[in-house]
């Protein structure tokens, strides 16, 4: 077993260039490029994290405008909303009263024509009861020779009228 | 270790299959005479697979150092072993294990490579892979680092406060003196452990490969029988060994930095 037999002539070169070399690989690459190495990494890792959070950031704020306009477009509709229905109450209310206008004008045209009616009517009415009364004079005279007095002949034509 | 297989075939006639053969620690380009304060520190074949180790993870990570938004395969890569190794220790030690990553990851990635290296078939082209990871020396100098690392920074944050790691919460106080030897002990073999795993581990594979190895070779040399006998199925099994194998180059890696991980835990946080 040369590790055991060759023990006592190579322990000392076996140890002084352990050391040396280890001690190189140590310095020159644990310590002068590892970190570097690392480095790389850890900066590669916070970039991709800002990244990161700037996309985060991004979308958020586009889900705030998005949010915002959405308000905003709501509002508008709410607004076009209440505008169209005022204006659809003004216009019934004013057809309403434009109507009743009309109404207004139909009815006092028909009042006018009843009462021009009625007149017409009683006038006639009147008019049937003279005539009535001068035939009722007339007839009294020729068959019976009796001269009715004018307000004799009224009353009776007013009676036979009235018992129809 | 396949360049066992490779050499051996040429002398298989009169040399048998040594398995620990490949273990061996060759002096390189002449420098078995090199010292330092009296110690012998000559560049052997061991050190230079620990150097060609720590390039090739050099070239990997500088491979991945590009430092683009949208990585690349090779970036993704790199990166994904730094990441794995940070969440071991955010999920093993938290936030203060960030400060472990460059020692973790150059204990976890060195010895990953070390040991992958260690397993390419580079015999077939007549070169020697060495597994140094195999050897105790070093992963006992690995492993007291990682223990050592653990002191410092229990000793340094708490203090002599550092020894209720000894003493579980709720330990009834008469069990005191019986329990904080035990956990003291447990505690202090911890560097062995660590280390002979690691060691222990690779050796044994490599060993079952060379001797799988050895009965291919000498069942054909034995005649067609023995070769359709012992040598085809050792070959069939030598291919499922190399699969788990690689398994294993990986899963002692991360034991190792995974313990190591947890033990920094125990220093950071105490209980």
């Amino acid at each position: 077993m040369p590790q055991i037999a060759q023990l006592a002539e190579t322990y000392s070169s076996q140890v002084f260039w352990l050391l040396i070399i280890f001690g190189l690989v140590f310095l020159v690459i644990g310590r002068g490029m590892v970190p570097k190495v690392m480095d790389t990494v850890a900066m590669r890792d916070s970039q991709i994290a800002e990244d990161l959070a700037a996309a985060q950031a991004a979308r958020d704020l586009a889900e705030q405008q998005e949010e915002a306009w959405r308000k905003r477009e709501n509002q508008n509709r709410a607004d076009a909303h209440a505008l169209i229905s005022a204006a659809k109450a003004e216009a019934a209310v004013q057809a309403e009263q434009k109507l009743a206008a009309a109404q207004k004008r139909l009815d006092e045209t028909l009042v006018g024509a009843e009462q021009r009616i009625a007149a017409a009517r009683a006038e006639a009415a009147a008019e049937v009861e003279s005539i009535a009364a001068d035939a009722a004079q007339d007839i009294a005279r020729r068959l019976a020779g009796i001269d009715v007095a004018r307000p004799n002949a009224e009353a009776a034509v007013k009676k036979v009228l009235a018992h129809g | 270790m396949f360049a066992m297989l490779g050499t051996r075939r040429q002398v298989a006639a009169e040399a048998k299959v040594d398995p620990m053969h490949q273990f061996t620690i060759e002096p390189m380009f002449g420098s078995e005479a090199w010292e330092l304060a009296g110690y012998n520190i000559a560049f052997t074949n061991s050190a230079l697979w620990m150097a060609i180790s720590a390039v090739a993870l050099w070239v990997f990570v500088a491979g991945g150092m590009k430092r683009q938004l949208v990585p690349g395969r090779w970036q993704m890569a790199v990166e994904s072993f730094t990441g794995f190794i940070d969440g071991m220790l955010e999920a093993n030690v938290g936030k203060a294990g960030r400060k472990y990553v460059p020692y973790i990851f150059s204990l976890f990635m060195f010895i990953l490579f070390a040991n992958v290296l260690g397993l390419l078939p580079l015999g077939l082209v007549g070169v020697h892979p060495f597994t140094f990871t195999s050897h105790f020396t070093v992963t006992g100098v690995l492993a007291i680092l990682s223990f050592s690392i653990v002191l410092i920074v229990g000793f340094w944050k708490h203090g002599i406060h550092f020894f209720s790691l000894f003493v579980p919460h709720g330990t009834p106080w008469p069990m005191i003196p019986i329990i904080f030897p035990i956990e003291l002990i447990s505690f202090m073999v911890r560097p062995f452990s660590l280390g002979l795993r690691l060691f222990v581990a690779m050796m044994a594979g490599h060993v079952l490969l060379e001797v799988l190895s050895s009965f291919v070779i000498d069942g054909w040399n034995a005649g067609i029988g023995f070769g359709l006998l012992v040598g085809l199925p050792s070959f069939v099994l030598m291919v499922g060994i190399c699969a788990l194998e690689i398994l294993v180059a990986g899963i002692q890696a991360y034991v190792f930095a995974l313990l190591t991980s947890l033990y920094i835990n125990d220093a950071e946080n105490l209980h």
